[in-house]
């Protein structure tokens, strides 16, 4: 039976009746939510949703929210929500969905990416992170060495690619699994960034055990099960569900707040970029329209490089627009935040984290290869080292 | 609960596919090239067919005057079909402007539109932004005097609307003197109108507002026909580029090609999301119907030159020439770019629409 939206604006209304989040403990307030189906609509039932449009879900959430209901700490948990979810709901078997899923969604296990490597950054299926198959356990062993890891010092469990067969050639080598992050032969030391902080983190895995039954997807298909999670996180990226969300917001804001600053030239900046955001924002709800009748593709990957260029220039105009405040810095000291936003702190910090919006997920040049090669069809890049194996590729 | 649906419906798919059939058999670019050397025998056969034959006309009229009843979202789809062929035929002037001036009135004027019996023009600059100030006719004993410059769809009205003295008078265009103008873009050959004193009929009494009104409209589905515009550009552009080689290689393999095409597809795809959100508004009677405008024009006039310059960059040698097409989209960017405002006017506009003010 399919659920209108009457329907399931009645099903939230009945929820929050039997389950009033004044009284309601936090964690069953937020296992109820999910067992009826509330979490993320879009998902199967079962599985936390009722299997209707993911273009429904920001109307549940402010339901949820304007009746005062518990966050599943979504801030701090971007990369389970946005990537390790869609992938586990479909490459995971049935025992991995109810294992992982529910937990992930409330927030009492926090998830965190390991794919970038140090000598595997863009070409990201050079990865060299080796994961040997113990004979007698059946159980995976991996070493290696991780980095951009945001969160991984919060984590419970990661999203992981290792290499499984050196002599086949790089993409056909890579298996995708589910680690965790608390086993011993993981260590998570902090990376300092441009910003002063440690948002990210380089992880050092020595002999880290991964049972079989936490291997998403086949041996050698990780390739395959890496691309679905990135075009997911692209996809979470790009473009705002409302208007003037996220830099534009924070800047328009600053506008408004400062009529003393403002000058024709940044006035004429500033209602470009609007425009822009704006359309982004359209843009990202058309493609988001689009994924409600299948999987992501390409189109992720335009958002993206729309969102970066958008939120680089945006930053830089609220530096120029504040002036003499600019010149100084909040604070370099190296913290290590729970939760990564690109439009916290103060217009120094914006501005220099929004470098890395054209870098992490996918940098903007690789996307428009991406673009020009799967969604224009135009000749792919000569790639000398597609059909070698991994073992022999020049390191 | 769930938001506005900027995708393309079945029947917007069918009435595009009818629209690029008709057009495909009767707008070859070759026929349109000749509009430049003053040959307009396409047009007067080629807009009965669209008007009348496919009803196109009467799309924005309700049912009880004649029309279709249809919304801008279908007529959004048309004009991408027109902006994809540069197609020489007065919809956006007659059927959606003129129309919308007269959604309101009595008369017998709105069906006669409707069916394609008549063709109208509002006497307005093409460059008037929705905005802006309009033509000063002056009236007396319901006798209209003024020259109005730079009209589009002038030449193919047989009907002429005036705004005069807060009121629209529509005049016969026989009784009016029209000069057509060599114009940038002859695929909408502008004209200059001097009325002498002549007799106008008042269609709409109080009628600033249902100007405005379809003025903003205008504006939000020209964006519509500079998306198709733009799409071809590119299409025609990346199909090209796969074909042509030098270097004993595809050019559209060169990366320098590529992020350009890549950059431009982004951009496409954003100026369609654009596009149908301010026909979307339109269609809803959405009180953000005139952010959406603006917000179109602001992005997709620009968008649409770009895809314009770059079809003629990237083919570069053959793009120079008067045999290939791609000088007819650039010509018909160009000037959508100036028409019902400039990109930067409608920023202006919306300076004051979303609260972003201008220094003092």
């Amino acid at each position: 039976m399919t659920i209108d939206e009457q329907g399931l604006r009645r099903r939230i209304e009945e929820f929050l009746a039997a389950h009033d989040p004044a009284t309601t403990e936090r964690l069953e307030f937020l296992r109820a939510r999910y067992n009826a189906g509330l979490a993320w609509v879009h998902f199967p039932e079962g599985h936390g949703g009722l299997g209707l449009p993911q273009a429904w879900q920001p109307a549940v959430d402010a339901r949820f929210e304007a009746a005062g209901a518990p966050d599943n700490n979504k801030k701090a948990n971007g990369i389970g929500l946005g990537m390790a979810a869609p992938t586990i709901l479909r490459f995971g078997t049935e025992e991995q969905k109810q294992r992982f899923l529910r937990p992930l969604w409330t927030g009492e296990e926090i998830w965190c990416q390991l794919f970038s490597e140090p000598g595997a950054g863009s070409d990201l299926a050079a990865l060299g992170t080796r994961a040997v198959r113990e004979a007698a356990s059946g159980d995976w062993i991996v070493n290696g060495q991780k980095v951009w890891t945001s969160g991984a010092h919060l984590a419970q469990f990661a999203i992981l690619v290792a290499r499984t067969d050196p002599d086949l050639p790089k993409h056909q080598g890579i298996t995708y699994f589910l680690a965790d992050m608390t086993d011993p032969g993981v260590d998570v030391r902090p990376l300092r960034q441009i910003t002063g902080e440690a948002e990210f983190n380089e992880v050092f895995l020595t002999d880290v055990r991964v049972p079989d039954i936490q291997r998403l997807g086949e041996v050698g298909q990780g390739w395959a099960v890496a691309n679905a999670t990135l075009s997911n996180e692209r996809v979470a990226i790009g473009g705002s569900p409302v208007r003037e969300n996220g830099m534009i917001g924070v800047v328009a804001k600053a506008w408004r707040d400062h009529p003393e600053l403002r000058t024709p030239e940044l006035h004429d900046r500033l209602l470009r970029l609007w425009v822009e955001a704006e359309v982004s924002r359209l843009t990202g709800q058309r493609v988001r329209q689009k994924l409600a009748l299948g999987q992501p593709g390409a189109e992720g990957a335009a958002l993206k490089v729309t969102f970066a260029r958008i939120a680089q220039e945006l930053s830089g105009l609220e530096l120029e627009l504040r002036g003499e405040q600019s010149l100084r810095y909040s604070d370099w000291a190296m913290v290590r935040p729970d939760h990564v936003d690109f439009t916290g702190r103060d217009a120094g910090y914006r501005y220099l984290r929004a470098k890395g919006n054209s870098i992490e997920g996918g940098t903007s040049e690789i996307l428009r290869n991406i673009m020009a090669e799967r969604v224009l069809g135009l000749p792919s890049e000569p790639r000398v080292d597609k059909d070698v194996p991994w073992k022999d590729l020049a390191k | 609960m769930s938001d506005t649906n900027l995708l393309y419906t079945e029947v917007e798919d069918d009435l595009r596919a009818t629209v690029r059939k008709l057009l495909t058999d009767r707008c070859d670019p070759v026929v349109v090239t000749a509009l430049y050397d003053g040959d307009r025998s396409l047009v007067d056969g080629l807009w009965k067919a669209l008007a009348a034959e496919l009803g196109l006309a009467g799309l924005l009229v309700p049912e009880d005057r004649g029309g279709a009843g249809a919304s801008a979202l279908e007529a959004a789809v048309v004009l991408e079909e027109l902006g994809r062929t540069v197609a020489p035929v007065p919809f956006l002037t007659s059927a959606v402007i003129a129309t919308l001036v007269l959604r309101d009135s009595d008369g017998p004027l709105l069906g006669q539109l409707a069916s394609g019996e008549k063709t109208a023009a509002l006497l307005v600059p093409l460059s008037t932004a929705p905005h802006g100030a309009l033509p000063t006719v002056t009236v007396a004993d319901g006798r209209l005097t003024g020259t109005v410059t730079s009209i589009a769809g002038a030449i193919e009205a047989d009907t002429l609307l005036v705004f005069a003295d807060g009121a629209v008078f529509s005049v016969a265009a026989a009784d009016a003197t029209v000069t057509p103008v060599v114009s940038l873009d002859m695929t909408r050959q502008l004209a200059d109108v001097r009325l002498d004193g002549i007799a106008g009929e008042l269609v709409v009494a109080d009628a600033e507002q249902a100007v405005q009104d379809a003025l903003v409209a205008g504006a939000a589905l020209l964006a519509s026909e500079q998306v198709g515009l733009a799409r071809w550009c590119l299409e025609e552009t990346v199909t090209y580029l796969k074909e042509r080689k030098q270097f004993g290689r595809a050019v559209g393999g060169f990366q320098a090609i590529k992020h350009r095409l890549a950059d431009l597809a982004i951009g496409v795809e954003s100026a369609t999301a654009a596009a149908r959100y301010a026909a979307a508004t339109l269609a809803a009677g959405d009180e953000d119907a005139v952010v959406a405008s603006s917000v179109a024009q602001a992005y997709v006039s620009d968008l649409a030159v770009l895809a314009a310059e770059e079809a003629v960059q990237l083919h570069a040698g053959i793009g120079m020439t008067w045999e290939h097409p791609a000088h007819l989209y650039l010509k018909r960017a160009k000037a959508d770019q100036i028409a019902l405002g400039t990109a930067g006017a409608h920023r202006a506009r919306l300076a004051g629409l979303v609260d972003l003010p201008t220094p003092q």
